[in-house]
C-alpha cells in the first residue's frame, strides 16, 4: 500500500444544518429535504440516496414546507413566500408572495392541480399550478388562529388543517368549513399551554390522523367530526407525520428523537375490521425529528441533529441487499475542500464564506502509526465573507494557490492571492466575462491558466487567466443528450482533456485543444459520485453510487480492460455494501497502477496490477498480510487495500510531496455544538 | 429385617403451591393450585385450605378448567394420568391413563373432548426433548380409561409451560421461537422468549423476553408481514404474561415482584403493584375478570382484586434455596419453625398445613436484586418452654467481612409473640458454629460455640436487668469447636473440639472429662433421653457413629456408618440417623442403648438429608406393631437437598386422615343457610361435649350416620321423600353398624390400595340422592363403622330434638 505522511486536519468546522422538512415524490422516486438554513436538496431514493442536487439556500429564509407537484418542487417559508425550484439548473425558478403572513405549510393535491399553503393571519390560501407559474385562486374560509398545518384528501375535494387547539375540515368547493375539532390540552401545568397541532394527514377513508404537542396521535372521523381513538406517543410533540402510499402505515416522528409507526391491521386474522395499532419504534435520533416519510420500502426521518436517516422496513423488501440497510447520511455528496496541491492551501467551503487555511510542516521522519513532531502549526490566512444574501454554491483554488473562485446562485467572484512570505493580499477581479455570472461547478486546469465553469444547459464555460485579468476562451457544450446541470468536473494533468458528468449520470469528454466534444461515456443506470482523469495514462477513472467503477480511455473511447475485468468478475460483497458515495478519486504519480480512493468511513488504495478479490476471499487482509512472510503475501495480496484509520473524512487530497491531507470531521465534534436535546430519564441513572 | 410395607415415605405440608399456576373458578370463590401429589383447593375469600383433590400418585404438573364444565377441573401428573374432578365436592370424577410422564396441559374451548399435553420424548435425561401432542379422551362411563389415542401437534417445545398458550381457536405456537434464537446470536441482545400469552379475542401474542420486554406480535400467519410492538418496564427477565378475560389489559411479572397492568391497545399506560413478596412466577385471572392471582417464589399465592388491592395472601411453607436453621419445633405452639422469608422465621403448623407468621428477625428491608449481600438467619434456638428463643443473623459469607448479630427473643404472654430482648452485636470474633439452650426448666442458658476456638455461655441477668450477658467462656487447646450439646436434665454440657469431646458441668464451670474416638472431627452431638440419659452419641467425618456410656466414661458401642443427620426424639430414648451411601439415603431408628436399630429404611430418597425434625403429635397413636412403635408419639419430618419435606406415615394413620378429609368434604359443600348456621351452633357445641367426655381420643364421627343426617336436615322439606322413606333409611345407618361389628380386627390391615380404588366410588355415594346409600359396604367403611360403634351416641339425641 505504500507509506504516507499524513496532514490530518481537524480545523474544518463544517457544521451541517438540521432538516426541517421532506417530501417524496412517488414517481420519480426522489426525496426533497428542506433545511434550516435554507437549502434544498434531492436524493435518489433508488439509486442509493445519492444527493443529486443541491439549491443552497439563502440568508433569511426559512423554508417550513415542501411540496411536489407532479416533477416540480415548491417550497414555502416563514419570509411568506413560495419558491418554485427550477431542478435542471438547480436553483430558484421564482418566489411570489402570499400576502398572508408566514407561511407554516404547504401542500399540493394528487391531481396536481392546486397548491395550499396555511398562513399565520389563518387563511388557507389555494393556488392554482400553471404550466410555468402558480397563481392565486382562493382563500378558505378565515380562521383566527395560524395554520400549522394542512393535508389533502386524496380526492382533491377537502383539506384538513391543523390549527391552536383545533383541527378544521374544508370543503375545497365551497371554501366553507365542515367541521371543527378540539385537541386536548395537556394535563396539569401544561393547561395553559396552547395545543399545537403539528402535522395532520387525510387519509382516503375519511380518518383524519393528527399529531399534537400534547404527544398525542388521534385518529378522526371526517364524517362525523369525532375522535376515535388516540394513542399517546410521547410526553413531548409529535412533530411530523407521514402515511404510506397505500395507507397501511403510519410514522410519526418525536422531540424526542423517537419514530412510531402504527400500522393498520386486522385485529383478528382473515378479516377486514382493522384498525390503527401502534407497532415498532425505531431510536436513531438525539434530537427533535422534525420531518419523517414513509417511502416504499424504508422509513426516512431527518431533524435536529443534521442527519437524515433511512430505516429499511424488512417486511417490505423482497431480498436484502446493501441497497435495504440503515443508511444516516451526515455530509453532503459533494467536495466542501479544494485544495491547491503545489503551495499546500486548502480552501474550506462554508455556507455564508470561504476559508483559505495554509497546512503546517512537520520535521524528522517516524515509524508507521506515530505522530510527527509539527514544526509549523496549521495557519488560517484569510476569511472571505460572501457579498449578499445568497449561500455560496462551489469554489474552488488553483493548484498554484494563486486564484480562489466561487459562485452563488447569482454571482461568480474569482481573485487573484498574492502571497509572498507573511503578507497576503487578495485582489477581486473586476470586469470578469458576462458569462460567467454564475457557476454549477467551478475548476482549475492543472497548471492553473484556465478556469472552467459549468452553468446552464450542460455546457462548460472556459477562461484563461492571467496577470491581467479573465478572457473568455469558449463554450464546451455536449452534443446531445440533457440539459441537466453538472456536478463533476475533471480536468486532466496535460491539459488535454476535460470530463463532465450530470445529474442524469452522462459523462462528457470535451478536447480541450480543439474546444470540442470528444466522446461520451455510455450511460450508467447509477451516479456518477468521483471522477479522476489517469495523468499518464489519460484515461477517466469513474466511481458510481452503487460502487462501480469503470475506467474509459479517452483516446480509445472505450472501456479499459481492467474495467471490463471488474465488470465480469464482479466487486467484493464487502465493497458494494458499503454505504456511503466515493468522493474523490486520485492518482500515485509515482505509482501510476495506484487509484487512490475515499468515502466517509475509509481510504482505500486499488492497485490495478494486482488480482481481484473473489467474494471467498478475505476483503479487509492488512493485519493478516503483515503476519505473513513476503512470498505469502504475494499470493494473499490482492487489488483493494483499505484503512479505515480515519473517521469521519470530508475529503482526501494527495499532495505532490507524497503526503496526504485527511480532512476530518468528527460526528462527535457536530454533536457537541448541536443544542440540547430533550432531557429524558434513563433508567438507572 | 423390619418389615416396611405399611410405614412410606410421603409428601406431608409444605409443598410447593407456586409450580403450576393457580386456577381461579368461575364463581371467584375458590383457588385452585398444584401442591405435590395433590390439587389444593383454596377459598379466595377467607384464604383458608377447604379440602384437596387426593388422588395422584406423583407430583402434579397442570390443572385446568374444562371447558365443558366449569365445575370440573382436569388435572395432570408425572405418574402419567390426566384425572377429572369435581373440585367443589372433591371427587375423581374419571382417570385418564396415558402411559407417559406429563408435564402441562392445556384444554381449548373449539376442540371438545381433545386435550393437549407436554410429554417428554427423549429416554435420556440429558437432552430434554419436550413434545405437545393432542389426546382424544374416549366417551366411555368407566372409572378408568385408557387414552391412548395421541398426535403429535409440535416438537421440541420449551420446557417451560409458560411458553405455550392458546389463542382464539388457533392454536399458537412458537412459531417465532426459532428465529428469536437466531436473533439472540447476532446481536447479543438477551431477547430469548421467556413466556407467551394471547389475547382472548384478536389475534394478538405477547411475548416476554429475558430482557425485560414485552413484545406484542400481530399478523403472525404471514411470513414477513408480521408485526410488533415493543414495551419495556421490566429491567429483569419477564416471568409471566396474562390477558385478562376481556382482553382490555395485560398482566405482567417478573423478579421485581411488581405486578404491571398494561391497557390494551394504550400502550404506555400502565399500573404497578409493588411489593408483592417474592418474584411473580405465575399470573392467572378470573374468568369474569375481578380476581387476579399470582404466585411467587417465596412459595405463595397473592389474590388480588380488579382494583389492584391485595384481598389475600395464601401461603405455603417458604423454603427458598437453601434452609440455613435447623428444622425447630415451636414449644409452645408445636409449629414448625425456619427461616422462610429473607430475615424473617416462620413459623408453619404441619399438622393443619398452614402458614401462620413470620416472625421479622432481621428487622430490615430486603432488597429483591441478585448479587446483594444481606443478612439471612443463620440459626436459631428455643428453649425447652418455648418461652425465649435465640437467633443468629449474618451477611457477607463470601466478602472476608463477616458481620453477625446474635439476638434473644423473649415470648410475650400478652402479645403472643416474641419480642426482642437483647442484641449482642460481637457475640464472638468469629462466625458462631452451634448454639444450644439448656433443657433444664429452672435457668435458661445458651451456649454458643464459635470458630473462634471458643465456646459461650449467656445468662440472663438478675431481675432488675432482664438482659442477657455472658456468663462463662470456656477453650479447649485453642481448637475450633464443632457442636455443643445439654444433657437431658441439664446437668452436663458436652462441647466437641474437633476430634475430642469435652463434658462440662454447668453449675461449676468445671471440665469433667474428655472422651475421643479418632479419626475423623465430630460432626455430630447428642445426649440420650429418659432411660438412655447416660450415653452420649456422636458422629464423626470419618463414617463413625459412636455411643460413650457417661458412667464409665467408656465406649459402649460404635459402628461404621456415614450419618448425615443424627436426630434425636424428645419424647422417647429414640434417635434417628440419616446415612447417606451410594447415591441414596437410609434411615436408622435405633435406641442408644440397644444395637439393634428399631426400624431400618433403606432408600428414604435418593439426596443426602441435613435437616430432620421429630414433631410430635397431638393425640399418640397406639400402634403395638414393633416397626410402627417409634411414630407413636412423634411424626419424622425431614428435608432433602431438593427442599422436599418428606415424612412417614403408617397405615392407620392414613386411614385416619383419609376418614376426616371426607368429612370435610361434606362440610364445605353445605351451603350456609340460616338453617345452617342453626346446626352449625348446634354441632360446636356437642363437639365440645364429645371432647369433654373424650379428652384423649377424638376419633372422627361416624360417617355414615352423620351423612344421612345431614342430607336429611339440609334437604329442603319440599324436596324431601316421604318420611316414611327417611326413617327407615336413617333406621338402616344404624343398622349395618351393627353388621360390622362382626368383622374381626384384621381388616385393620388394609392395603392402602385397596383404600384408593374404593375411596372415590365411596365419595360419589356419599353426595348421591339418599336412596342410592345401600347397605352392601366396603371394607373400609366396615372398619370406620366398627369406629363409630365405640363412640358415644349421647349427643344425638340433643341434635334430634333440637330438629323443627
Amino acid at each position: 500500500m505504500g507509506e504516507f505522511k499524513v496532514h490530518r486536519v481537524r480545523f474544518f468546522d463544517y457544521m451541517p444544518s438540521g432538516i426541517r422538512a421532506l417530501a417524496f415524490n412517488q414517481d420519480t422516486e426522489r426525496m426533497a429535504v428542506a433545511r434550516m438554513d435554507g437549502s434544498v436538496e434531492v436524493f435518489h431514493c433508488s439509486d442509493r440516496f445519492f444527493q443529486e442536487k443541491i439549491i443552497p439556500g439563502r440568508e433569511q429564509c426559512g423554508i417550513e414546507g415542501l411540496s411536489w407537484v407532479g416533477e416540480r418542487l415548491f417550497s414555502a417559508g416563514l419570509n411568506g413566500g413560495i419558491t418554485e425550484y427550477d431542478l435542471t439548473n438547480q436553483k430558484v425558478k421564482y418566489t411570489i408572495d402570499a400576502y398572508g403572513g408566514p407561511i407554516w405549510t404547504i401542500t399540493g393535491n394528487q391531481q396536481g392541480t392546486h397548491l395550499a399553503v396555511g398562513c399565520e393571519d389563518g387563511t388557507v390560501k389555494l393556488f392554482e399550478v400553471n404550466e410555468d407559474q402558480i397563481q392565486f385562486e382562493r382563500n378558505l374560509d378565515r380562521q383566527k388562529s395560524r395554520i400549522i398545518s394542512l393535508s389533502w384528501h386524496p380526492s382533491g375535494s377537502k383539506i384538513a388543517a391543523g390549527m391552536m387547539d383545533m383541527i378544521q375540515v374544508f370543503n375545497v368547493e365551497t371554501g366553507h368549513s365542515i367541521h371543527r375539532m378540539l385537541a386536548d390540552r395537556g394535563a396539569g401545568t401544561s393547561r395553559s399551554k396552547e395545543c399545537v397541532v403539528w402535522s395532520v394527514v387525510y387519509l382516503s377513508d375519511g380518518t383524519i390522523i393528527t399529531g399534537d404537542s400534547v404527544g398525542m396521535v388521534k385518529l378522526w372521523d371526517d364524517q362525523t367530526g369525532t375522535l376515535i381513538k388516540s394513542h399517546n406517543v410521547t410526553k413531548c410533540d409529535v412533530l411530523a407525520l407521514s402515511v404510506s402510499q397505500n395507507e397501511d402505515s403510519l410514522v410519526a416522528g418525536t422531540s424526542e428523537g423517537i419514530v412510531v409507526q402504527f400500522q393498520f391491521v386486522s385485529m383478528v386474522l382473515e378479516k377486514d375490521d382493522k384498525e390503527w395499532v401502534r407497532t415498532r419504534t425505531f431510536r436513531n435520533h438525539t434530537h427533535d425529528i422534525r420531518a419523517v416519510a414513509e417511502i416504499t420500502t424504508a422509513v426516512v426521518s431527518g431533524g435536529m441533529d443534521a442527519q437524515l436517516v433511512v430505516r429499511p422496513l424488512l417486511d417490505k423488501i423482497e431480498v436484502r441487499s446493501a441497497a435495504s440497510a440503515l443508511r444516516k447520511i451526515h455530509f453532503p455528496h459533494r467536495r466542501l475542500v479544494s485544495c491547491a496541491r503545489k503551495s499546500g492551501l486548502m480552501l474550506f467551503q462554508y455556507p455564508g464564506h470561504l476559508e483559505l487555511w495554509r497546512l503546517g510542516e512537520s520535521e524528522g521522519k517516524g515509524t508507521p502509526g506515530s505522530s510527527l513532531f509539527v514544526k509549523r502549526n496549521p495557519e488560517k490566512l484569510l476569511q472571505l465573507k460572501v457579498k449578499g444574501e445568497d449561500h455560496i454554491r462551489c469554489s474552488a483554488v488553483s493548484p498554484c494557490g494563486g486564484w480562489i473562485v466561487y459562485s452563488t446562485a447569482s454571482t461568480l467572484r474569482l481573485y487573484r492571492l498574492h502571497c509572498d512570505n507573511n503578507n497576503i493580499s487578495i485582489t477581486k477581479i473586476s470586469k470578469l466575462p458576462k458569462v460567467l455570472s454564475s457557476a454549477n461547478q467551478l475548476c482549475f486546469s492543472s497548471d492553473s491558466s484556465h478556469l472552467f465553469s459549468a452553468s446552464a444547459q450542460s455546457s462548460v464555460h472556459i477562461a484563461s487567466l492571467s496577470q491581467s485579468g479573465c478572457k473568455f476562451v469558449g463554450t464546451l457544450k455536449p452534443k446531445s443528450g440533457s440539459h441537466q446541470a453538472i456536478h463533476l468536473l475533471a480536468a486532466s494533468e496535460d491539459g488535454k482533456w476535460l470530463a463532465s458528468a450530470n445529474s442524469d449520470h452522462e459523462v462528457h469528454i470535451y478536447n480541450l485543444q480543439t474546444q470540442k466534444a470528444h466522446c461520451t461515456v455510455p450511460v450508467y443506470s447509477s451516479a456518477v459520485t468521483a471522477m479522476g482523469i489517469h495523468p499518464a495514462t489519460n484515461c477517466l477513472f469513474m466511481m458510481h453510487a452503487d460502487q462501480q467503477m469503470f475506467e474509459y480511455s479517452i483516446e480509445q473511447k472505450q472501456y479499459t480492460d481492467w474495467s471490463r475485468t471488474v465488470q465480469r468478475k464482479g466487486l467484493h460483497r464487502f465493497w458494494v455494501e458499503r454505504d456511503t458515495p466515493c468522493l474523490n478519486v486520485m492518482f500515485n504519480p509515482q505509482n501510476p497502477s495506484h487509484v487512490i480512493l475515499h468515502d466517509m468511513y475509509m481510504l482505500c488504495i486499488i492497485d490495478q496490477s494486482l488480482p481481484l478479490p473473489d467474494d471467498k476471499t478475505q476483503f479487509y487482509n492488512q493485519l493478516t498480510l503483515k503476519s505473513l512472510t513476503e512470498e505469502q503475501r504475494k499470493s494473499q495480496s490482492h487489488a483493494f487495500k483499505v484503512c479505515k484509520t480515519f473517521k469521519d473524512i470530508l475529503c482526501v487530497e494527495l499532495m505532490p510531496d507524497q503526503s496526504l491531507v485527511v480532512v476530518e470531521r468528527p460526528l462527535e465534534d457536530i454533536a457537541t455544538q448541536l443544542p440540547a436535546p430533550i432531557k429524558q430519564k434513563k433508567f438507572a441513572t | 429385617m423390619v418389615e416396611t410395607s405399611d410405614i412410606r415415605v410421603v409428601r406431608c405440608g409444605g409443598s410447593k403451591v407456586n409450580l403450576t399456576p393457580p386456577i381461579i373458578s368461575n364463581d371467584s370463590r375458590f383457588v385452585l393450585c398444584a401442591s405435590g401429589d395433590l390439587v389444593k383447593v383454596y377459598s379466595t375469600r377467607t384464604e383458608e385450605w377447604l379440602h384437596s383433590l387426593q388422588g395422584h400418585t406423583n407430583q402434579v404438573t397442570g390443572i385446568t378448567l374444562n371447558p365443558a364444565n366449569h365445575l370440573q377441573v382436569y388435572s395432570c401428573s408425572v405418574d402419567g394420568t390426566v384425572k377429572l374432578w369435581d373440585f367443589i365436592d372433591g371427587i375423581l370424577i374419571k382417570t385418564f391413563v396415558i402411559g407417559c410422564p406429563l408435564f402441562a396441559i392445556y384444554v381449548s374451548e373449539k376442540h371438545e373432548g381433545v386435550l393437549f399435553l407436554h410429554v417428554s420424548m427423549a429416554t435420556d435425561s440429558k437432552n430434554e426433548c419436550f413434545q405437545l401432542v393432542s389426546v382424544h379422551l374416549p366417551k366411555s362411563a368407566e372409572q378408568e380409561v385408557e387414552a391412548k389415542e395421541m398426535s403429535a401437534v409440535s416438537s421440541h417445545i420449551s420446557k417451560n409451560p409458560s411458553c405455550t398458550a392458546f389463542g382464539r381457536g388457533v392454536r399458537v405456537h412458537f412459531f417465532f421461537f426459532y428465529f428469536s434464537l437466531k436473533a439472540t446470536d447476532k446481536k447479543g441482545a438477551k431477547n430469548a422468549f421467556t413466556c407467551i400469552a394471547c389475547h382472548p379475542t384478536d389475534d394478538c401474542i405477547a411475548t416476554g423476553h429475558e430482557d425485560g420486554k414485552i413484545r406484542l406480535w400481530r399478523n403472525f400467519i404471514h411470513k414477513k408481514e408480521y408485526t410488533y410492538s415493543t414495551q419495556h418496564w421490566h429491567h429483569n427477565a419477564v416471568n409471566t404474561l396474562c390477558f385478562t378475560p376481556e382482553g382490555t389489559h395485560l398482566l405482567s411479572g417478573g423478579i421485581e415482584s411488581v405486578l404491571v397492568q398494561w391497557q390494551y391497545g394504550a400502550d404506555n399506560r400502565k399500573e404497578f403493584l409493588p411489593r408483592l413478596g417474592g418474584s411473580i412466577l405465575h399470573i392467572s385471572a378470573s374468568s369474569d375478570g375481578q380476581l387476579f392471582c399470582t404466585s411467587h417464589s417465596d412459595n405463595k399465592i397473592t389474590v388480588i382484586e380488579s382494583s389492584f388491592k391485595v384481598c389475600g395472601v395464601i401461603q405455603g411453607l417458604v423454603k427458598g434455596d437453601a434452609v440455613l436453621t435447623d428444622l425447630m419445633i415451636d414449644p409452645r405452639s408445636k409449629a414448625l419453625v425456619l427461616n422462610g422469608k429473607p430475615g424473617h422465621l416462620q413459623f408453619y403448623s404441619l399438622l393443619r398445613d398452614k402458614h401462620l407468621y413470620n416472625l421479622d428477625i432481621v428487622q430490615q428491608e430486603y432488597i429483591y436484586e441478585a448479587g446483594l449481600d444481606q443478612f439471612e438467619v443463620v440459626k436459631a434456638a428455643f428453649d425447652i418452654k418455648g418461652s425465649w428463643l435465640a437467633t443468629v443473623e449474618e451477611r457477607g459469607k463470601k466478602s472476608s467481612d463477616l458481620e453477625f448479630f446474635l439476638k434473644l427473643w423473649a415470648f410475650d404472654e400478652r402479645t403472643q409473640s416474641f419480642v426482642l430482648n437483647t442484641t449482642i452485636t460481637a457475640a464472638h470474633t468469629d462466625r458462631i458454629i452451634s448454639m444450644c439452650f439448656s433443657s433444664s426448666e429452672e435457668t435458661t442458658m445458651l451456649v454458643t460455640a464459635a470458630e473462634d476456638s471458643q465456646f459461650k455461655a449467656w445468662c440472663q441477668g438478675a431481675d432488675d436487668q432482664n438482659f442477657w450477658s455472658c456468663d462463662f467462656v470456656g477453650s479447649y487447646h485453642k481448637l475450633n469447636p464443632t457442636n455443643c450439646s445439654f444433657s437431658a436434665d441439664s446437668s452436663l454440657l458436652a462441647v466437641s473440639f474437633q476430634e475430642v469431646i469435652t463434658i462440662w458441668s454447668p453449675d461449676t464451670w468445671e471440665m469433667l472429662t474428655t472422651l475421643c474416638q479418632p479419626p475423623g472431627v465430630i460432626r455430630d452431638l447428642c445426649f440420650g433421653r429418659l432411660s438412655c440419659s447416660k450415653y452420649l452419641l456422636g458422629t464423626t467425618t470419618k463414617n463413625l457413629l459412636c455411643c460413650w456410656n457417661l458412667l464409665t466414661c467408656e465406649l459402649e458401642w460404635s459402628t461404621s456408618v456415614d450419618v448425615s443427620k443424627l436426630q434425636p426424639d424428645p419424647f422417647s430414648e429414640n434417635v434417628a440417623a440419616f446415612s447417606y451411601q451410594s447415591k441414596h439415603t437410609d434411615l436408622f431408628v435405633f435406641k442408644p442403648s440397644e444395637p439393634r436399630p428399631l426400624f431400618t429404611n433403606k432408600n428414604v430418597c435418593s439426596e443426602k438429608v441435613h435437616r430432620a425434625v421429630f414433631v410430635p403429635r397431638e393425640e399418640p397413636l397406639n400402634s403395638c406393631d414393633e416397626s410402627t412403635q417409634w411414630l407413636n408419639r412423634s411424626q419424622l419430618y425431614f428435608l432433602t437437598q431438593n427442599m422436599d419435606l418428606l415424612t412417614f406415615s403408617t397405615a392407620t394413620e392414613e386411614d385416619r386422615m383419609l376418614s376426616s378429609s371426607k368429612q370435610l368434604v361434606i362440610d364445605d359443600s353445605v351451603a350456609v343457610t340460616p338453617f345452617y348456621l342453626l346446626l352449625g351452633k348446634h354441632r360446636q357445641q356437642q363437639q365440645k361435649l364429645n371432647t369433654q367426655s373424650h379428652p384423649v381420643a377424638d376419633k372422627p364421627q361416624q360417617p355414615q350416620g352423620s351423612v344421612t343426617i345431614k342430607e336429611l336436615l339440609h334437604t329442603p322439606a319440599h324436596v324431601l321423600p316421604a318420611a316414611s322413606v327417611l326413617c327407615s333409611m336413617f333406621v338402616n345407618s344404624f343398622l349395618i353398624s351393627n353388621t360390622g361389628e362382626m368383622d374381626s380386627e384384621k381388616e385393620e390391615e388394609d392395603s392402602e390400595e385397596e383404600m384408593e380404588a374404593c375411596d372415590s366410588q365411596q365419595e360419589l355415594r356419599a353426595q348421591g340422592s339418599v336412596d342410592e346409600v345401600t347397605p352392601k359396604l366396603s371394607k373400609a367403611q366396615e372398619r370406620e363403622l366398627k369406629r363409630v360403634r365405640k363412640t358415644d351416641f349421647s349427643w344425638m339425641a340433643g341434635l334430634i330434638d333440637s330438629k323443627p
